[in-house]
């Protein structure tokens, strides 16, 4: 199977019949917007996980700060999923997004506005901006090359925060972030409910930003460049442009997943921009799944309970708990692991 | 697409189900032990945890009638999770004291919790000495940098240091320890030309380099606990050790955790500090000999801070009859005195720091080992910066 046909076999569209060459069927470009059509419908799969999210808002009080943790990763991992998932772009310095929406929304509470929102837009435009500019270094070269190239930009946005103590509070980290309700209404409590409540909102606006744009002419040509981006390139997709794009949004949503963090602890500390952020990330992606917005989710949900969970039951030697874990993840394959479960689970149902 | 969708449904269903509440006793008393388990820090965690456990073995899980729970939660050394930690120790577990705090912005994340939820945060690790300021709920059992370090810096001007450098950790408790060891010094007459290394991934090479160039009288290090012996491995690759630059410190440099590991190159480094395991006192020795047979290594400060700190938690309960009040139990820990493994210390009403005697030590060979032996004494000693700003 060439990558023109996995990217639409992705999408939903059946196989041009061979005779018809070199000239396109004139409905191809109608089929193109059926399909996009019916991969934006709403799968009851997706409902059930948003209702179940939101129960677990009104059902699960004590556990909303580590909600509020999991939200936060999830959208930092729907961010790396943009560009891993979506163009192809492999990334180890996520985290340098993060970090930096993280500072910025800090550095706006601290110096006087508090609403958070407001921090929320500046830590986004600044980290877009960020985004913007460093794309052009990350386009050069392949994937080992980027690999190096974002790790580089993090490792160089995490001293430069260490050394300038006077700004960011250096290792001991920011201190005496207050922030105000949000919207002038919800104060942020102890329990961590307006925290959860509020980054859950923010994670679902923005993935529903995420699911409309990916399922868009744009996300399209994201796929094939993914796939293949020198036949991209020769069928008229832009494919720097695209990149550039992209990365950008990415960028963004990283800054507001830091932001959030930043906002929901009132504290911020060197670690954001700590290499293993980038690296739990993509954890959280290949647990979860690449490509279809959900994995970040999934990912961050897993990885953060089975973190707990393990944490909870042996503080010292977690790791190594979480290490077999992966190692059978990536040995047995997620989805015949998943597979075998739900076979099982069918098995029980057809008894009873 | 079908494995993606029983993938999600069975997510959400691990989800719910992970997080049914678990159940914990009615009429126990919690403590939340908050540390640095695994990562760069974990010889403090496994320390504190160890003294802690220790401490409970010997004295029983029983106080005032009530039962002492002590729930463990690793932070990784890393802020916002020892503040997710704190929070839901104080909010779900209903634990009446927050413990732990491998490293000053862990302990300082976990401030505001402790202010808003009412709960005393006994510190037994951190060393800034802002931290005490910054919850009236903070009490500290292990010690401020400017508090062991201004008695190595009298020790040096009295012999002969003049032109001195130092070499502290980039973060609060290095820089503490290098503005009261300047201080000192400069008062008497001696000049300090100061270096600061990351706290993160510490590489001394370069920086040792220039203390090679400058040939100083001494060099004064702090570094936080477990990373001494890197320290030692590259002062030795240096050829420093016979270039005749006296190493001079605050304890951390020659923690009781490695110091037998560092081989001989550690010889008569002069170092003050709080504790030593070689420590010469009934206390000391039956405390250094139950923590060795239960646990098979040897104490350093870290564990002697955790032991204090649960003995002040203890105490803080007879007084109060088993009431779990902040308030209260602040009040109860404010003054208290006792002999600890390291000798006499009590609680500062004033700051909720610690008053403790400081000791002049050199590291030699004791029975085979290496040990910190001490050879001076300077008593009660209060953290310097607070009592300054009085």
């Amino acid at each position: 199977m060439t990558a023109t046909e996995e990217t639409a076999m992705t999408i939903g569209l059946a196989a041009e019949p061979a005779s018809a060459g070199h000239h396109p069927a004139p409905a191809t470009a109608a089929r193109v917007v059926a399909a996009l059509k019916r991969r934006r419908r709403w799968r009851p799969l997706e409902a059930v996980f948003w209702a179940a999210t939101l129960a677990s808002v009104l059902l699960l009080p004590s556990k909303h700060l580590i909600l509020n943790e999991i939200a936060i990763l999830g959208l930092f991992a729907l961010s790396l999923d943009l560009i891993l998932g979506f163009a192809g772009v492999i990334s180890l310095g996520h985290a340098a997004f993060f970090g930096v929406g993280a500072y910025c929304a800090g550095l706006v509470a601290t110096h006087g506005i508090t609403e958070p929102l407001a921090g929320l837009a500046a830590a986004a435009a600044l980290t877009a901006l960020l985004g913007w500019a460093t794309s052009y270094l990350v386009l050069r070269g392949t994937d080992l090359t980027r690999l190096m190239v974002t790790m580089g930009i993090a490792l160089i946005l995490g001293e430069l925060a260490n050394q300038m103590a006077w700004l960011t509070g250096g290792a001991d980290g920011l201190q005496g972030i207050m922030m105000g309700p949000v919207a002038g209404w919800f104060e942020f409590d102890l329990f961590g409910t307006t925290a959860y409540a509020y980054s859950l909102s923010v994670l679902f606006v923005l993935f529903l930003a995420a699911r409309r744009i990916t399922n868009s002419p744009f996300g399209l040509s994201l796929l094939s460049i993914r796939d293949n981006p020198l036949r991209a390139a020769a069928v008229g997709v832009p494919v720097n442009g695209r990149l550039v794009q992209v990365y950008t949004l990415a960028a963004a949503y990283a800054g507001v997943a830091g932001a959030l963090l930043a906002q929901t602890t009132q504290f911020v500390s060197v670690d954001v921009l700590e290499f293993h952020r980038s690296a739990d990330v993509m954890l959280i992606l290949i647990i979860g799944g690449t490509g279809y917005l959900y994995g970040g989710l999934v990912g961050a949900v897993l990885f953060k309970l089975l973190q707990d969970m393990l944490a909870g039951f042996t503080p010292q030697y977690w790791h190594f708990w979480i290490g077999i874990f992966l190692i059978a993840l990536v040995l047995v394959g997620r989805e015949r692991m998943v597979g075998g479960v739900a076979a099982a689970v069918r098995r029980l149902a057809r008894r009873t | 697409m079908i494995a993606k969708r029983t993938f999600l449904l069975g997510a959400a269903a691990a989800a719910l189900l992970a997080a049914a509440p678990p159940v914990y006793a009615q009429d126990a008393v919690k403590i939340g032990l908050i540390l640095p388990m695994t990562g760069p820090f974990a010889s403090t965690g496994r320390q504190i945890e160890a003294a802690v456990k220790l401490y409970q073995a010997q004295n029983g899980a029983t106080v005032a009638g009530k039962k002492v729970e002590v729930i463990v939660k690793d932070d990784t050394g890393t802020p916002d999770i020892t503040k997710r930690l704190a929070q839901e120790l104080v909010v779900n577990d209903k634990v009446s004291f927050l413990a732990g705090f491998g490293l000053t912005p862990l302990a300082l994340a976990a401030t505001q919790i402790a202010t808003q939820g009412k709960v005393p945060e006994v510190v037994m690790a951190a060393a800034t000495s802002t931290i005490t300021e910054a919850s009236p709920y903070v009490v500290r059992t292990s010690m401020t940098l400017p508090q062991v370090t201004t008695p190595v810096a009298d020790w040096a001007a009295k012999n002969g240091v003049k032109k001195a450098m130092t070499m502290v950790a980039d973060y609060g408790p290095g820089i503490d320890a290098e503005k009261a060891f300047t201080e000192t010094l400069t008062k008497q007459g001696g000049t300090v030309e100061s270096l600061r290394v990351p706290l993160r991934n510490p590489d001394f090479a370069p920086f040792l380099q220039r203390v090679a160039d400058a040939k100083p009288d001494a060099l004064f290090v702090f570094v936080p606990a477990g990373i001494g012996s890197i320290f030692m491995k590259q002062f030795v690759e240096r050829g420093l050790d016979k270039s005749g630059v006296k190493l001079i410190g605050s304890g951390d440099m020659t923690d009781d955790d490695l110091l037998n590991d560092m081989g001989d190159v550690a010889l008569g480094a002069v170092t003050s500090f709080h504790y030593s395991a070689a420590h010469p006192s009934a206390e000391n020795k039956a405390f250094v000999d139950s923590f060795k047979k239960m646990h098979s290594m040897r104490p350093n400060f870290m564990a002697v801070a955790g032991y204090d700190g649960m003995h002040l938690i203890y105490e803080a309960l007879k007084k109060t009859n088993g009431a779990t009040g902040g308030d209260a139990l602040v009040a109860a820990m404010k003054g208290m005195s006792w002999t600890s493994p390291r000798g006499p210390i009590s609680i500062d009403p004033q700051t909720r720091d610690i008053i403790q005697n400081v000791y002049i030590r050199k590291v030699e060979r004791m029975d085979g080992e290496l040990y910190n032996v001490e050879f001076d004494t300077v008593p009660n000693v209060k953290d310097p910066v607070k009592a300054a700003k009085k």
